[in-house]
């Protein structure tokens, strides 16, 4: 006779299934992921950790990884504040070219790195019509800071205006209805109701802003001119470094790119299980 | 949907983060319409029509479709195992998952092609069974498979972990085995969100260059791919070709969102 | 971050609203034009973030800027510390020169695109015309404003070989033998490709005429599994990622090579026929009049003909043009060898358009 189970229904992997999977989880991890770290990580030591002291006293070392910091720190909050008027106007608004907006929030993550650098060349390059007046004006803007700004800006632009849209579409408007017949104004019912909503949202997506930011290479590439010292970001001095002849330096530096990695990830992890926490207090 | 707000501020709000986002996407791109506009359509086609440039795209958008593809079948169960089960290291995968994110892709084509080189940990392992990788397709297949695993797996993982499991349930009421509950149940609810995932690193994987041009071997009509066919032709002062190379990309790129946003919207209903 | 001045830091702040009490010259360009115009960028970074000013401080204090092709990263290194040291003996005070390198096309564009060289070492005349041609930085006629057709130093293109050089390559047509694979970087946006692809057509030209030369570059490309964009790029290929039996060369890159790897141990193979490149450099005009630079520049040019930049370039393996003022020891190594010039080729023009321009030779025998 067949066995019935009426209430035990069958929602959990059998275990075998279970551990296959986990196991195949782990080893898709390791062999795409782990691996070229580690290969990065062994030879970043392969001459001993006093490498690190070197190259944290090299000057153009120190020039490239302020100039990756001062990048991030500009373009991440104003991508981040513009990003959060944007959705908010999206959300108390009944637009009807949403799609196209979304399209176009979306084009930044889709576009070759090159094919950005390229655009701004084209539009701000010495040759081009308003890059020309500028230039006349004495405003650089390709090959100098400007312009590795407007770069970092164009790929780190959807991160926290796509994470935040779901999150602020339709919710807790009876709240703010009712703060609003309160009298609430805007900026008051934004902090005491949206913000803490999206806060999480907000900061997850800020920290892959910041490493994305940090670690382009491709489209700041074209319009950094590569000088030394001056206009070549981390990434691009990493290169540097592994054109000199300086593998072991590369690697170095590539870590600490890499662990800047670990840290926002570490953040992450912090802010995960605090907003359990908060969520189990409600 | 509530009543649209009577009020001046969204639409401030909603017009000043319009006109920013326009700013920064939009005017570039005009730029390269307008740019390309005083060049006879003629010329743009004619750098268009080569074998090179040809066997350029179907390398980009062929190995990358099938990057994609892999990058969902291995991403769909990855995130599986970290949005429901518990094991000990699962917070260090789920951590490690985002490591392609941030390191920059030159660096991860440095530490590629040290792996898969002849001298690498997995070169050498790839080369006694005679399959070169680095150098060949194959090493910018893994490149791709490399840079796109995170946006699989993070598009469709929270979809799991918010997932209603009413509906598993109800279905193993009824009998239905695990595997059918899987295809008719689970998967259908996936489904947008792996489209999404694989379309992303799709994309990601036809405009990649940094981590790609370390470990092709750049050979025109073999191992060269758009984006660096774009950067040579830019240094080779060809402006022409790039910009119709480019503008190609840009609109490949906006067909295939819109049609992802139609697949999205279909499945919807 | 480097060091600024002592005066300088004192006085930015007031440089901030005072035009010409500069910090340094490329910075009162940056701050004179404040007052008045640019609202979005410099004005409005400086009075809104302190920090924006600290930053163009940062990014824009260099006095002069060489933009430079890919192997010549040693030699300059050295060479910049002497010129800032010969500029300060010669009582002009302190400059700093800073240096940008990548592929010699890739430099030359960003040039044209606006990239502020006070002056350009490129690897090939072709790329100065370039700037000439479509920016109209540099006058067309620059080449012969310094000697020996503007080139302080020359060099030639030899092979690199394994150590015991294992496939027997000699010459030329060796390349051709079964499995020898040929490291090359991409003669589109490398100079040194160039180079190595001219003198591998007039080898073939000697050995059949012109059709045998077109065959010999179609088969020769045959054997190169891997184009890197410029010289260093194809360098690392052969020396570090250990790709290839032959890395086709400047002579001044392969003496490198074995001076970087002394453990791996490489070869350097003369060819019957080489030819002589001649990296070409010169003054940006526009940029130098406009910076206010131009004798810094100049002096900057012609340090590089003088007993220490001739000495310099010689201790870099590059062969100096005026080998007279060199210590005898550091010529030794460079081979005396019959070597074609691009002048046999007509001249540069004639040889980018016949070789390299979209469509030319080199296009139509990359083609499968």
């Amino acid at each position: 006779m067949k066995k019935v189970r009426p209430f035990s229904p069958n929602t959990a992997d059998a275990p075998w299934l279970k551990s296959c999977l986990i196991a195949f989880a782990v080893l898709v991890v390791l062999v795409i992921v782990v691996l070229p770290f580690a290969s990065v990580i062994v030879q970043a030591f392969s001459e001993g950790p006093s490498i690190y002291l070197t190259l944290l006293r090299s000057s153009d070392m120190q020039v490239a990884v302020l100039l990756s910091l001062k990048l991030a720190a500009i373009a991440v909050p104003l991508n981040a504040i513009f990003g959060i008027l944007l959705v908010w106007g999206m959300t108390h608004t009944q637009l009807p070219c949403r799609r196209f907006i979304m399209a176009l929030l979306d084009l930044p993550f889709s576009v070759s790195p090159v094919v950005v650098g390229l655009l701004f060349i084209m539009l701000l390059g010495k040759n081009a019509p308003l890059g020309g007046w500028l230039e006349e004006h004495g405003v650089q803007v390709i090959f100098a800071f400007p312009g590795l700004l407007l770069a970092t800006i164009f790929v780190t632009l959807p991160f926290v205006a796509r994470e935040l849209l779901p999150l602020m579409e339709g919710q807790y408007r009876q709240e703010e209805e009712a703060a609003r017949l309160l009298g609430a104004g805007w900026w008051r019912i934004f902090l005491k109701i949206t913000l803490p909503e999206i806060k999480w949202g907000l900061l997850f997506s800020i920290i892959l802003s910041l490493a994305r930011a940090l670690g382009e290479y491709g489209a700041v590439a074209v319009v950094s001119g590569n000088i030394r010292g001056k206009t070549n970001t981390l990434p691009l001095h990493i290169e540097a470094l592994f054109n000199d002849y300086e593998l072991t330096a590369a690697n170095a530096a590539a870590t600490l790119l890499a662990l800047l990695g670990v840290i926002t990830l570490t953040v992450r992890i912090v802010a995960e299980l605090k907003k359990k926490r908060d969520s189990n207090e409600h | 949907m509530s009543s649209p707000d009577n009020s001046l501020t969204p639409h401030l709000t909603l017009g000043i983060g319009l006109t920013y986002v326009c700013l920064i996407v939009l005017v570039p791109m005009a730029a390269l319409a307008i740019r390309m506009a005083t060049v006879p359509f003629h010329d743009i086609v004619e750098s268009l029509n080569s074998v090179r440039v040809i066997s350029a795209f179907k390398l980009s958008f062929g190995l990358s479709l099938l990057a994609a593809l892999a990058n969902t079948l291995l991403g769909l169960p990855l995130a599986w195992v970290l949005a429901r089960y518990t094991f000990p290291g699962r917070k260090v995968i789920d951590a490690l998952i985002d490591m392609p994110f941030s390191l920059p892709t030159a660096v991860a084509g440095i530490a590629l092609c040290g792996l898969y080189g002849p001298e690498g940990w997995l070169g050498t392992a790839f080369e006694r069974i005679g399959v070169q990788i680095a150098y060949t397709p194959a090493g910018i297949f893994v490149a791709m498979l490399f840079v796109g695993l995170p946006f699989v797996v993070r598009t469709v993982q929270p979809i799991i972990t918010n997932m209603d499991f009413s509906l598993e349930e109800t279905g193993a009421c009824l009998g239905a085995s695990r595997w059918y509950v899987f295809r008719r149940v689970i998967l259908p609810t996936l489904r947008p969100a792996l489209l999404t995932g694989f379309s992303m690193a799709f994309a990601r994987g036809v405009g990649e260059y940094g981590s790609v041009v370390f470990i092709a071997g750049n050979i025109p009509e073999v191992s060269e791919i758009v984006p660096l066919l774009i950067v040579s032709r830019l240094e080779s002062y060809d402006f022409t070709g790039a910009g119709a190379l480019s503008l190609v990309m840009l609109l490949a790129s906006f067909v295939m969102l819109l049609l992802i946003n139609m697949l999205q919207r279909r499945m919807a209903q | 971050m480097r060091k600024v001045a002592p005066e300088s830091e004192n006085s930015w702040k007031k440089t901030d609203y005072g035009p010409n009490k500069g910090v340094l010259a490329v910075d009162k360009e940056k701050v004179r034009i404040s007052p008045k115009h640019n609202l979005l960028s410099t004005d409005f970074n400086m009075r809104i973030f302190p920090l924006f000013l600290l930053l163009c401080v940062a990014v824009f204090a260099g006095d002069l800027l060489n933009v430079s092709y890919d192997p010549t990263r040693e030699l300059y290194k050295e060479f910049n510390q002497a010129f800032e040291a010969h500029w300060a003996a010669i009582g002009n005070g302190k400059i700093h020169v800073d240096q940008s390198h990548g592929g010699s096309g890739k430099q030359a564009r960003a040039v044209i695109d606006g990239l502020a060289a006070d002056v350009v070492t490129l690897a090939l005349g072709r790329d100065v015309d370039a700037i000439a041609q479509y920016a109209k930085l540099i006058p067309p006629d620059w080449e012969g404003r310094l000697p020996n057709h503007n080139s302080p130093y020359t060099s030639t293109i030899v092979f690199l070989v394994r150590q015991g050089n294992p496939k027997g390559i000699k010459d030329w047509d060796d390349l051709l033998k079964p499995n020898v694979k040929v490291i090359t970087p991409n003669p589109k946006t490398s100079g040194g490709a160039c180079w190595n692809y001219l003198a591998a057509y007039e080898w073939g030209r000697r050995h059949g005429g012109e059709t045998a030369a077109v065959e010999f570059l179609r088969q020769l490309f045959k054997h190169v599994p891997v184009l890197d964009s410029g010289a260093r790029g194809a360098t690392l290929t052969f020396t570090k990622r250990n790709i290839g039996d032959v890395l086709l060369a400047w002579e001044n890159e392969a003496f490198l090579s074995l001076k970087e790897n002394p453990k791996r141990g490489f070869e350097i193979v003369y060819p019957s026929l080489s030819i002589l490149a001649e990296p070409s450099v010169s003054i940006v005009d526009k940029n130098v009049d406009k910076k206010g630079t131009r004798k810094a520049a100049e002096e900057y040019l012609n340090f590089l003909y003088s007993q220490t930049g001739q000495t310099i370039a010689a201790k870099n393996f590059y062969r100096p043009s005026r080998p007279e003022l060199v210590p005898a020891e550091y010529l030794e190594k460079f081979k005396q060898m019959e070597m074609i010039d691009i002048r046999t080729f007509g001249g540069w023009e004639k040889a980018y358009k016949d070789h390299f321009a979209e469509g030319a030779l080199y296009d139509q025998i990359s083609k499968k």
